[in-house]
C-alpha cells in the first residue's frame, strides 16, 4: 500500500548546521510511527517538515501523496499538529479555542460547535469547557491541545514530545486517549524521548542521531536486533567497577561498565548470574531484567550526553 | 483571511468594555483639556478657525495612528514570541497572508471604532464644519494601516519588548508632536518640517483636518493620499516578508 508519509534522502539545513541529513521515512495508513532520539537528533526539525510550515532543503518527501512546498494548505488541512509547546489562546475559553481553531479550516460554526463538544468529551474536558485556559493543568493544556489538532478530523496527527513535562496520571491519561484514536485508524506519528512512551504507542519507530536514522523497525525488532533478551545489572563495592570487566569477560555477549554498575546483556538472566558466582565475585546488588527500548537507544546513540 | 478576523473579534469579545469606553473617554478629555484650557491661551485660533476646531482633525488622525501602534507592538510580538498563537494559525490551512491580513484587518477595526468615536464626540461639541467630515474615518483607516503594516513588520523582527519601547520613543512619540497635530508643521525648523513630511502621520493630519473644515486640499490631497497608500503598501510588503521568515523556516 502506498506511503501516507514518504522521504527518500530528505535533508533540512540551516545555514552550515545540517539538522536532518538524508532520511528515509515511510509511514503507512492507520499506524502509529515513531521518532526517537536525543536532543539535537532532528525529530522535530523533521516533524516541522512533515507539518508543512518548513521547507525540506533537499531529497524526496511526500504526504498524502502531494507535495508540501506546492500544496502546503492543501496538506494541512489533512493534518492534525500538536506541537511540543502548547499555543493555546491563554484569553479564550476551552470551548473557544477549538471552535475558532476550527474555523481556520473552513468548517461551519455550528459543526465546529458540535464537534468541539464531542472532542471536549473525548479528552475529559467537558467541565472545563467555559473556564479559561490560563488556570488548566498542564495535562488539561496537553489534552486541550490534543483536541485541537483532532478538530478538523485529520487523517494524520503529528505529536511533538505529546507527554513531555506531564506528571504520570496525566501521561497515563494522554496514552489511553492516543491508543483509542489509533484504535479508530487514525495515523499517528509521534516524537519522543521517553522509550516507555515509545514502546506503549508506537508500532515501528525510528532512532535519530545527528540527523540520520541510526535503526528502524518494531520496538521487539529493534531489541530483539540491537539487545539481548535480558540484562544483569551488578553492583560491586568498590572505588571503580572498572577491575570487574575483565573478571566477567564472556560471562554475556555484550558488557558495558558504567560508573556505579556493570551491565551484562545476556540471553538467559539467571544462567549469568550464576556464572557471575560460579567465578566467585560477589556483587553488592543483582538485578536482573528483560531488554528494554532503552537499551537499544543508549546503544544507538550512546551515554554521553551531547549538547 | 476572514476566519482569522474572526478569532480576533472573539478575542475582542471579552475587553471590548473597557477598550470602547477608554476611546470615548479620551475625546473627551481632549475637548475639556485643548477646548477650554489651552483654547483660552490661543486667543487668535489658527488659520482663522479656533484651536479646538483647528486641533480635532489632527487628534483624530493621531488618535488611529496610536491605536494602530498598540495594535501592531504588543500582540504581534506575544503572538511570535510569548503565547505563539501565530505558529498555531500557520499548522492550520492558511497561508502567511491568512495570518498576517486577518490580524491587519482587526487592527482596521480597532482604528475605525476609536476613530468613529472621536467624531463622534467632536459632533457633539459642534466642532465638525462639513460634510466631508466623515471622509476623516478613511483617512484614519489609510493612517492606521500606514503605521500599523511597518510596526507588524518590526514587531516581527525584534525578540524582546525593549525594542518596542525604543521605537515608541524615537518614532512614535517624535511624530506625534511633530506631525502638525498640536501646531502648524510652519512653525517647526526646516529640518524637523522634513521629518513631519517623511513620516505618515502628517499627510493624514493635513487631509483630516481638510475633511473636518470643508477645504478644498487641491492636488496635495492626492499627494498625501498617495503618500499614505505607498506606506501601507510597503508596510505590508515589508510585514509579509518577515512574517514569512518567522512562520516558514
Amino acid at each position: 500500500m502506498a506511503s501516507l508519509i514518504r522521504a527518500r534522502g530528505l535533508i533540512k539545513r540551516f545555514g552550515d548546521f545540517t539538522a536532518v541529513d538524508g532520511i528515509d521515512v515511510d509511514v503507512r495508513r492507520g499506524e502509529a510511527f515513531g521518532f526517537l532520539g536525543p536532543n539535537g537528533a532532528g525529530k522535530s526539525s523533521t516533524m516541522r517538515m512533515i507539518g508543512c510550515v518548513s521547507p525540506p532543503s533537499g531529497g524526496v518527501l511526500e504526504i498524502l501523496g502531494l507535495d508540501p512546498v506546492r500544496d502546503g494548505p492543501a496538506i494541512r488541512a489533512k493534518l492534525g499538529v500538536c506541537p511540543q509547546l502548547d499555543n493555546l489562546d491563554i484569553e479564550l475559553t476551552v470551548r473557544e479555542n477549538l471552535t475558532t481553531y476550527a474555523r481556520f479550516f473552513g468548517i461551519a460554526r455550528k459543526v465546529a460547535r458540535r464537534r468541539a463538544d464531542e472532542l471536549l468529551e473525548f479528552v475529559q474536558l467537558t467541565e472545563r469547557a467555559d473556564s479559561k485556559v490560563e488556570p488548566l493543568s498542564g495535562g488539561m493544556k496537553r489534552r486541550l491541545t490534543i483536541a485541537r489538532a483532532l478538530v478538523n478530523e485529520p487523517e494524520i496527527v503529528l505529536l511533538d514530545e505529546p507527554t513531555t513535562g506531564l506528571d504520570p496520571q496525566a501521561r497515563h491519561l494522554v496514552w489511553e486517549r492516543l491508543f483509542r484514536l489509533k484504535q479508530q485508524g487514525v495515523t499517528l506519528v509521534l516524537t519522543t524521548h521517553y522509550m516507555d512512551e515509545a514502546e506503549q504507542l508506537c508500532d515501528r519507530l525510528v532512532v535519530m542521531d545527528g540527523g540520520r536514522i541510526a535503526a528502524e523497525g518494531s520496538p521487539r525488532e529493534l531489541i530483539e536486533r540491537y539487545s539481548t533478551r535480558e540484562v544483569v545489572e551488578l553492583r560491586f563495592n568498590a572505588e571503580s567497577q572498572e577491575p570487574y570487566a575483565s573478571k566477567l569477560e564472556g560471562v554475556g555477549e555484550r558488557l558495558e561498565v558504567l560508573p556505579d554498575r556493570v551491565l551484562l546483556y545476556v540471553a538467559d538472566g539467571d544462567e549469568a548470574v550464576a556464572e557471575v558466582h560460579r567465578r566467585s565475585l560477589s556483587p553488592a546488588s543483582v538485578l536482573v531484567r528483560r531488554s528494554s527500548l532503552e537499551d537499544v537507544f543508549l546503544r544507538l546513540t550512546g551515554r554521553t550526553l551531547v549538547e | 483571511m476572514l476566519a482569522v478576523l474572526e478569532y480576533h473579534l472573539v478575542n475582542y469579545r471579552r475587553t471590548w468594555r473597557g477598550s470602547a469606553l477608554s476611546s470615548l473617554v479620551l475625546p473627551l478629555l481632549t475637548m475639556l483639556g485643548f477646548g477650554v484650557g489651552v483654547g483660552s491661551y490661543v486667543a487668535g485660533g489658527v488659520d482663522g478657525v479656533s484651536y479646538l476646531d483647528w486641533i480635532v482633525p489632527g487628534l483624530i488622525a493621531s488618535t488611529a495612528m496610536q491605536t494602530a501602534i498598540g495594535e501592531s507592538t504588543w500582540p504581534v510580538l506575544s503572538a511570535f514570541e510569548w503565547l505563539k498563537t501565530y505558529f498555531a494559525q500557520a499548522a492550520a490551512p492558511l497561508r502567511v497572508a491568512d495570518i498576517l491580513g486577518g490580524h491587519l484587518a482587526f487592527m482596521l477595526f480597532r482604528v475605525l471604532i476609536s476613530a468613529v468615536a472621536f467624531l463622534a464626540i467632536a459632533l457633539a461639541f459642534g466642532t465638525l464644519h462639513s460634510w466631508w467630515s466623515p471622509v476623516a474615518l478613511i483617512v484614519a483607516m489609510l493612517v492606521g494601516l500606514s503605521v500599523a503594516a511597518p510596526t507588524a513588520a518590526y514587531a516581527a523582527t525584534i525578540s524582546s519588548d525593549s525594542y518596542l519601547a525604543i521605537l515608541l520613543r524615537f518614532a512614535v512619540l517624535p511624530m506625534s508632536l511633530f506631525s502638525g497635530v498640536f501646531f502648524p508643521v510652519e512653525s517647526l525648523p526646516v529640518v524637523l518640517r522634513w521629518i513631519a513630511y517623511a513620516l505618515p502621520l502628517w499627510h493624514g493630519v493635513d487631509l483630516s483636518r481638510d475633511a473636518t473644515l470643508g477645504l478644498d486640499p487641491g492636488w496635495l490631497g492626492l499627494v498625501h493620499a498617495a503618500y499614505l497608500i505607498a506606506w501601507c503598501a510597503a508596510g505590508c510588503w515589508l510585514a509579509h516578508r518577515r512574517y514569512r521568515r518567522r512562520l516558514v523556516i
